[in-house]
């Protein structure tokens, strides 16, 4: 089982970006929940979602507090939150920067992944220049880091899932893929 | 075919593919995504239903009520305070004998205001004459849509689909969406023998004296009697189909049990891991998980738990001046009986306080220390 938390900020698509990475893994033939935070969202405001993914049926329907991998869609949280809060140790970070994974104070107790998912977003026209969406470019970096899912199939989910601009969104995804 | 939905989805699916023909509806968080999407299938095609604005619950169910009446297969999904306003009408739905399904998400009752799951809501319509069954995954949710349909066309009798709020209605999960020909096969059209029509002019729900209303709930009663065999025999045969059973209960390593948790809802599914954990390290622990809560399973809880040394009823509700609405009705289906294991009553997670794998081992710890079990309510997690 492994379990894995996201940090965004309303209107960023984090929840989007789980619901997208569960169709993924779905389509490899394993059992997956995604959840946002139980509550109210908010633009700008910080929001969770969460995923468990195992190779059967989920029981668990408690929510996620101890997960082994966390990611950051928006680097501003690191200052204003206590992301590792529950991260296994020794447990993935992934965040969403043009920093290098040193320039961290968790370096070292966790493994600290960085990828400039903002720059890829951009790049691919994604979003506006001042609130780029960035949830593909995440996608795609986690599937690889985390060895969650092959492209093709993250591919085939943004597809499905996404109706603006799918192909820039599948473009960004493999974009972050390659670099991270 | 496999998709990955959230459990208000899967309600619209259900109703979808349980091919609704009138759909009444009004918006509450958290389901307002069944209606969203019913009225995308309604608008674009993909469901052919009439689907209805209304400007609150209790019209929507009388809207669904008047489709019942006219012989269509109506559907309406609800929470909460908007179960609440819908009162007098499930009254009316379950008294005049309309078979209409609904989908529930249990959402604590108001005051203080709070959008998160507790039964409350759905079980203080206990005794409205609706059939209830409370799922534990999003593919039950769909499943049982389906099946509800079946069950209450038959006996004429509404039922409502219960799920938790957020930890079903907003979590997203892998469903097999079956295939709309078999579904076709499973759930034939609605074809009440009698309904409104011009060409046989009738009454419905008039003026009804002592001489009558008496045998009128009489038979509510006897035909509720009968679906607790229905709901096993429409479990079967969607096994059959689609090779998952909808049974009234779900006993999950009880056999050899000593100590059984007595659960319903996503709790239920939470609790089997706690019995894994347990199992190995010898403790013979089981979860029965009660889906049927209307009709009330008394002959099967009974079956299971005649075997058990202990059961543990966790209840995520409370009738207060009383105790857990489960845990009563536990305890009255084994009352009389030899031989029967004492039961401990637990209640958790009211308003949305999360229920975890910690959880059910703090309701063991408790329940295994003891022999008898306290007169008074044990409370799980509550600040005192």
């Amino acid at each position: 089982m492994v379990e894995i938390r996201f940090h965004g900020r309303g209107g960023q698509g984090t929840v989007v970006a789980s619901k997208i990475l569960a169709d993924a893994i779905a389509k490899e033939g394993n059992w997956v929940q995604a959840y946002p935070e139980f509550g109210v969202e908010r633009r700008g405001s910080p929001v969770v979602a969460f995923i468990r993914i195992d190779d059967k049926q989920i029981y668990d329907k408690s929510r996620i507090y101890t997960p082994d991998s966390v990611v950051v869609v928006d680097p501003t949280l690191v200052e204003a939150i206590d992301i590792t809060e529950g991260l296994k140790l020794g447990g993935t970070i992934i965040i969403n920067s043009d920093r290098r994974p040193e320039d961290f104070p968790f370096h070292g107790k966790f493994n600290v992944r960085t990828i400039n998912a903002t720059e890829i977003a951009v790049k691919n026209k994604l979003g506006s220049l001042a609130a780029p969406i960035v949830n593909t470019a995440i996608a795609g970096a986690v599937i690889k880091v985390l060895g969650l899912t092959k492209l093709e199939s993250l591919a085939a989910a943004i597809r499905e899932g996404i109706s603006i601009k799918p192909e820039d969104n599948v473009k960004a995804a493999e974009e972050a893929y390659a670099r991270a | 075919m496999k998709k990955v939905m959230m459990g208000n989805h899967a309600l619209s699916y259900g109703a979808k593919l349980a091919r609704s023909q009138v759909i009444a509806a009004y918006p509450i968080t958290p389901q307002t995504q069944v209606v969203e999407l019913l009225s995308e299938m309604c608008s674009d095609g993909t469901l052919d239903a009439k689907f209805i604005n209304v400007e609150s619950e209790h019209s929507a169910m009388a809207a669904c009520i008047g489709a019942s009446v006219a012989g269509a297969r109506a559907f309406t999904a609800t929470s909460s305070q908007g179960l609440a306003l819908m009162h007098e009408m499930l009254h009316w739905a379950a008294g005049g004998r309309h078979p209409i399904v609904m989908g529930n998400i249990n959402r604590s009752m108001a005051p203080g205001w709070s959008i998160w799951t507790d039964q409350n809501d759905s079980l203080s319509e206990r005794d409205t004459g609706w059939m209830q069954y409370y799922c534990a995954s999003n593919q039950e949710v769909l499943d049982t849509v389906i099946q509800a349909f079946k069950v209450s066309e038959r006996l004429m009798i509404p039922g409502m689909v219960i799920l938790d709020a957020f930890a079903l209605s907003h979590t997203y999960e892998v469903v097999d969406v079956p295939d709309q020909a078999l579904v076709d096969k499973y759930l034939p059209p609605f074809k009440p023998e009698i309904r409104l029509t011009p060409s046989d002019p009738r009454a419905f729900g008039g003026l009804t004296g002592s001489e009558h209303y008496f045998e009128l709930r009489y038979k509510l009663q006897k035909y509720m009697e009968k679906a607790p065999a229905l709901i096993e025999e429409t479990g079967r045969e969607f096994e059959k189909i689609f090779g998952r059973n909808l049974g009234l209960v779900d006993a999950y390593r009880c056999d050899d049990a000593d100590f059984v948790f007595v659960t319903s809802g996503t709790a239920g599914f939470t609790a089997r891991v706690v019995v894994d954990e347990f199992r190995k390290s010898g403790l013979k622990a089981g979860n029965l998980r009660i889906k049927v809560f209307r009709p009330f399973p008394f002959a099967k809880v009974r079956e299971v738990l005649k075997k058990v040394k202990k059961a543990a009823v966790v209840d995520r509700n409370c009738s207060y001046g009383a105790h857990g609405i489960f845990y009563q009705e536990v305890k009255s289906a084994l009352y009389g009986e030899a031989g029967m294991p004492p039961v401990f009553g637990y209640i958790a997670g009211l308003g949305g306080r999360d229920i975890t794998t910690d959880s059910f081992k703090e309701v063991a710890a408790h329940a295994l220390a003891k022999d008898k079990a306290d007169e008074e309510i044990v409370w799980i997690g509550v600040k005192k």
